[in-house]
């Protein structure tokens, strides 16, 4: 006999799951700054939201314009005896594929460009209308969808291999630092900025209060 | 929060589920059923995962192998062709006296793959065998693989950037080698592997096992 789920499944409000180790723990109100971990294995459990929600925004546009200048310019350019060469990183991904090595080139577009434009695009396209109090279209796929990119952008990975790729240059040949380079530090900061943003809160700003509180 | 934390008690023993996208608590809902805030599946752990992380890790550890054997970068100059595995490339910064970058790339491409291998493996066979040594000292290390698992890739990048680069014919061209594909294959594969791992299993011990077969139900806290 099938049974309306809704009438089975009950919310517990008051109640915290430590994603660690699975124990019960009774939601407190944080103040501003504050953590609460699991006292028994020391994951998170939750974290005070800040005045985040509103930086967030101004951060994201920020990181779309720094992510575009890193992807349009040139990384390095190498002069070797009057003969250069620069790259970009579509230029980088470009030649890998050329190569015959199509699965990595695939892997380095997936993990520096796609997955953290992807990531900028979808927190950009959710804080807009949500600055406005209105849920957009596709709401619960967009925030699932970021939780489930967030190990895969490696933009900060990616700019310690350039820096290690610049000094391995550099003894053969003149390296000069193309705008993109600069604009890549940038991203890394901003970008950990961005995705310190814990995707959760998203749920918390779209069902406020919470649901079966007050009642 | 409980006063006493000697004292825990589990979401599984207390028939409470927690969804793990929107961190929603739920009383009363089957697994597999899907969350009434978000949609996600719901989970009381997350399914298979001992039989999944083994399936990864063994993939990654046959490609450590090649990984760490075929050339990852082959440079072709007018002195002429040079091919380079993970760890001559190391050696190469060693002996041209770059030591803190020679430290980097060993540690990042050679140290933490092997690292996060055994380390997996580990806490997988302890999660299997419903261990309760050292489960404090396991979960901690569960955090720290997942913290430093992505800067392996390290090297995928450099060698990624520099065949894009070095491209100036007749004088100086750097290809990637099979390595690389291997190589990149091993640090997705140990990201997958410990995606999949479900670090509850660890608090899973012999002496918490009758309590998810009670049938009674609990009143939550």
């Amino acid at each position: 006999m099938p049974d309306n789920p809704l009438l089975r499944m009950k919310e517990v409000p008051d109640a915290i799951v430590c994603e660690g180790c699975d124990a019960v723990y009774r939601r407190v109100e944080l103040r501003r700054r504050e953590v609460s971990h699991c006292p028994r294995c020391g994951t998170e459990l939750d974290r005070h939201p800040g005045d985040q929600s509103a930086r967030v925004l101004p951060l994201t546009v920020a990181c779309l314009i720094l992510f575009a200048i890193a992807n349009l310019f040139p990384i390095v350019e190498i002069e070797l005896q009057g003969l250069s060469s620069q790259t970009t990183l579509a230029g980088a991904v470009v030649a890998l594929s050329a190569g015959g090595m199509s699965p990595v080139a695939l892997l380095v577009l997936a993990t520096t460009l796609l997955f953290p434009l992807l990531q900028l695009c979808i927190l950009f396209y959710l804080l807009v209308p949500m600055h406005y109090e209105r849920r957009p279209a596709g709401f619960d796929v967009l925030v699932n969808a970021l939780v489930a990119l967030r190990p895969w952008g490696m933009i900060e990975v990616f700019l310690l291999g350039v820096l290690v790729a610049i000094i391995k240059l550099s003894s053969m040949a003149q390296v000069i630092a193309g705008p993109a380079l600069w604009a890549f530090m940038g991203l890394t900061v901003l970008l950990t900025a961005v995705l310190s943003f814990n995707p959760r809160t998203f749920w918390e700003l779209a069902f406020e209060p919470r649901q079966g509180q007050g009642g | 929060m409980s006063s006493d934390p000697t004292i825990i008690e589990t979401a599984a023993a207390q028939r409470l589920m927690a969804c793990h996208h929107c961190g929603t608590t739920w009383q009363g809902a089957a697994d597999g059923e899907a969350c009434a805030r978000c949609g996600t599946r719901l989970h009381a752990r997350k399914p298979d995962s001992i039989n999944r992380t083994w399936a990864f890790l063994v993939a990654a550890a046959i490609l450590y192998l090649p990984a760490n054997l075929l050339p990852v970068m082959i440079t072709k100059s007018l002195l002429g062709t040079q091919q380079d595995t993970i760890l001559s490339g190391v050696i190469y910064f060693w002996v041209s006296g770059a030591y803190g970058l020679a430290a980097l790339i060993f540690v990042a491409s050679f140290l933490v793959p092997l690292f996060k291998l055994t380390a997996l493996v580990l806490l997988n066979i302890m999660a299997q065998r419903r261990s309760s040594w050292r489960q404090l000292e396991r979960a901690k290390l569960y955090r720290i693989l997942e913290v430093i698992g992505r800067w392996s890739m390290l090297d995928v990048f450099v060698v990624a950037l520099l065949a894009g680069l070095v491209r100036i014919q007749g004088f100086a061209e750097i290809t990637a080698g099979v390595g690389i594909a291997a190589f990149g294959a091993v640090v997705v594969l140990t990201m997958l592997a410990s995606l999949s791992f479900d670090p509850r299993l660890t608090w899973d011990t012999m002496a918490d096992a009758p309590a998810q077969d009670m049938t009674m139900d609990n009143e939550p806290i």
